[in-house]
């Protein structure tokens, strides 16, 4: 221990607050003019708590799996009839789907028709909520040898979930797409009518900026449209809603609020920068990107 | 021969003694760190995003007022940085809102420590209040664009409710597990 006069070592006392003080205002300004910085803290220290979280959500899950089990016990009969029910709807579907494939692989093979190739993807599982007071997020695990680029896209089981923004070692950041930040080129209705997704950080992004005349009907299937070559085209994205407001909503498909495993696909399209929310600057992301190269 | 500052017998300090000493000194700083790291795991809870820095800031303010050796201001600035590399929010933001209710519970710890409950928790719902402004106003500065005041007024609004559970917790523990002068 330093052995300090009295009022050296109050004097020292005193300063440190404010000292402190200005070094969070430069540890601010630093993050502002250098914004992978901050993302590279960010990603070291999320990689470091990942195996950690990875670790509980196995039994946060099983707990989550031992609740829904009990509750659906109770109604097992209707949920029986229900089922019932839309397997024959199912099946009857599976008749046209399947007249239409073969109908579908008989034109391509006349056309001449290029397929478009596989795209690589891995599955991994979402461990942690990475989103702030003003950022809708989601932390990916993944393996160690499993590599991951910022701009891959995330699929939920059934929709499209957001787009990696930074990845680390054993983790990455996916950007959900009901953030604030994000802007995604979207289409809905039989003509495709393109419009924007924007998203307000509430469960349901807002439709934006489609032709004048064209206006979204409820129900109708959003889809995304490929503009700007940041996503690929003809992802499933959610369905049309008018709330309260007036302003038509999309409810996504995914289950982005419960989201257990998604689906990272490298469609090897154009870079794309983080939000600048965080880390600086500001810009729609599609936009942005598209902008690029 | 030195004056000692408290005359008296005590224990010899043996290292078992010492580490219970320091356990019980670290216990306030830890153990706001575990609860950080605790709400930011996937448990899937509502307003978990916002409860991060709420929990800190009630945190902070509570070890403040009843224990500020136990939370020197490099320890505040440390869990601020922590609060915004784990809640992804522009650095230093919640390291300066920290470090600024640490100074507030400083200054008037010795009239709040004699407070009764309901006028700590009044001073704290205010400090919260200013707490949640500044973190919109810094956010919104650096991104450029006025943000929606909806989330931060409800991150205040839970900071608020969550102050008398934790303070109802964080005082058994000030009087047990924390309380270094009994070990």
């Amino acid at each position: 221990m330093i052995r300090l006069s009295i009022p050296m070592r109050e004097a020292l006392e005193k300063l440190s607050l404010p000292l402190l003080m200005a070094a969070a205002f430069g540890l601010m300004l630093a993050a502002r003019i250098d914004g992978t910085l901050a993302d590279r803290a960010r990603m070291a220290f999320a990689d470091a708590l990942t195996p950690i979280y990875a670790a509980f959500t196995a039994p946060t899950e099983r707990i989550r799996g031992v609740v829904t089990e009990l509750r659906q016990l109770s109604d097992l009969r209707a949920e029986n009839d229900r089922l019932r029910a839309e397997n024959a709807t199912l099946r009857r579907w599976q008749a046209v789907a399947l007249a239409l494939e073969a109908e579908n692989a008989n034109l391509k093979s006349v056309l001449h028709w290029i397929p478009s190739p596989e795209v690589p993807f891995v599955t991994a599982r979402a461990v942690a909520d990475a989103g702030g007071l003003y950022d809708r997020a989601v932390l990916v695990s993944l393996g160690p040898s499993v590599r991951v680029h910022a701009g891959e896209i995330a699929l939920g089981a059934y929709g499209l979930v957001g787009r990696v923004t930074e990845a680390g070692g054993a983790s990455a950041r996916v950007l959900l797409i009901t953030d604030l930040n994000s802007r995604i080129p979207v289409k809905f209705g039989q003509g495709g009518v393109r419009a924007i997704l924007a998203g307000t950080n509430g469960p349901e992004p807002e439709l934006q900026f489609w032709p004048a005349g064209t206006m979204p009907k409820e129900g109708e299937q959003v889809v995304t449209s490929g503009v700007a070559g940041v996503f690929p085209e003809g992802l499933p994205v959610g369905t049309v809603h008018y709330g309260r407001s007036g302003v038509p909503h999309v409810i996504p498909d995914a289950e982005l609020a419960r989201l257990g495993i998604v689906r990272l696909f490298d469609y090897q399209l154009q870079k794309v920068s983080p939000p600048r929310g965080a880390a600086g600057g500001s810009a729609a992301l599609a936009l942005e990107a598209g902008n690029g190269n | 021969m030195e004056i000692e500052r408290t005359p008296g017998i005590r224990p010899r300090p043996t290292f078992w003694r010492q580490f219970d000493v320091l356990g019980r000194q670290s216990f306030p700083a830890l153990g706001t760190l575990l609860g950080m790291l605790a709400i930011a795991a996937p448990l899937g809870l509502p307003g978990q995003a916002e409860l991060l820095p709420g929990f800190a800031l009630a945190a902070v303010f509570f070890w403040s007022v009843f224990r500020p050796a136990a939370m020197p201001p490099a320890v505040v600035f440390l869990l601020g940085l922590i609060a915004d590399l784990l809640g992804f929010a522009p650095l230093g933001v919640r390291v300066l809102i920290l470090l600024f209710t640490y100074g507030l519970a400083l200054r008037w710890r010795r009239r709040l420590a004699s407070q009764q409950f309901a006028m700590v928790w009044l001073v704290f719902v205010a400090v919260a209040a200013v707490a949640a402004g500044l973190e919109w106003a810094f956010d919104s500065a650096l991104m450029f664009r006025a943000l929606p005041a909806g989330p931060a007024l409800f991150q205040f609004a839970l900071t608020a409710g969550l102050y008398p559970p934790l303070a109802a917790l964080l005082t058994r523990a000030h009087r047990s597990i924390a309380a270094w002068e009994r070990a």
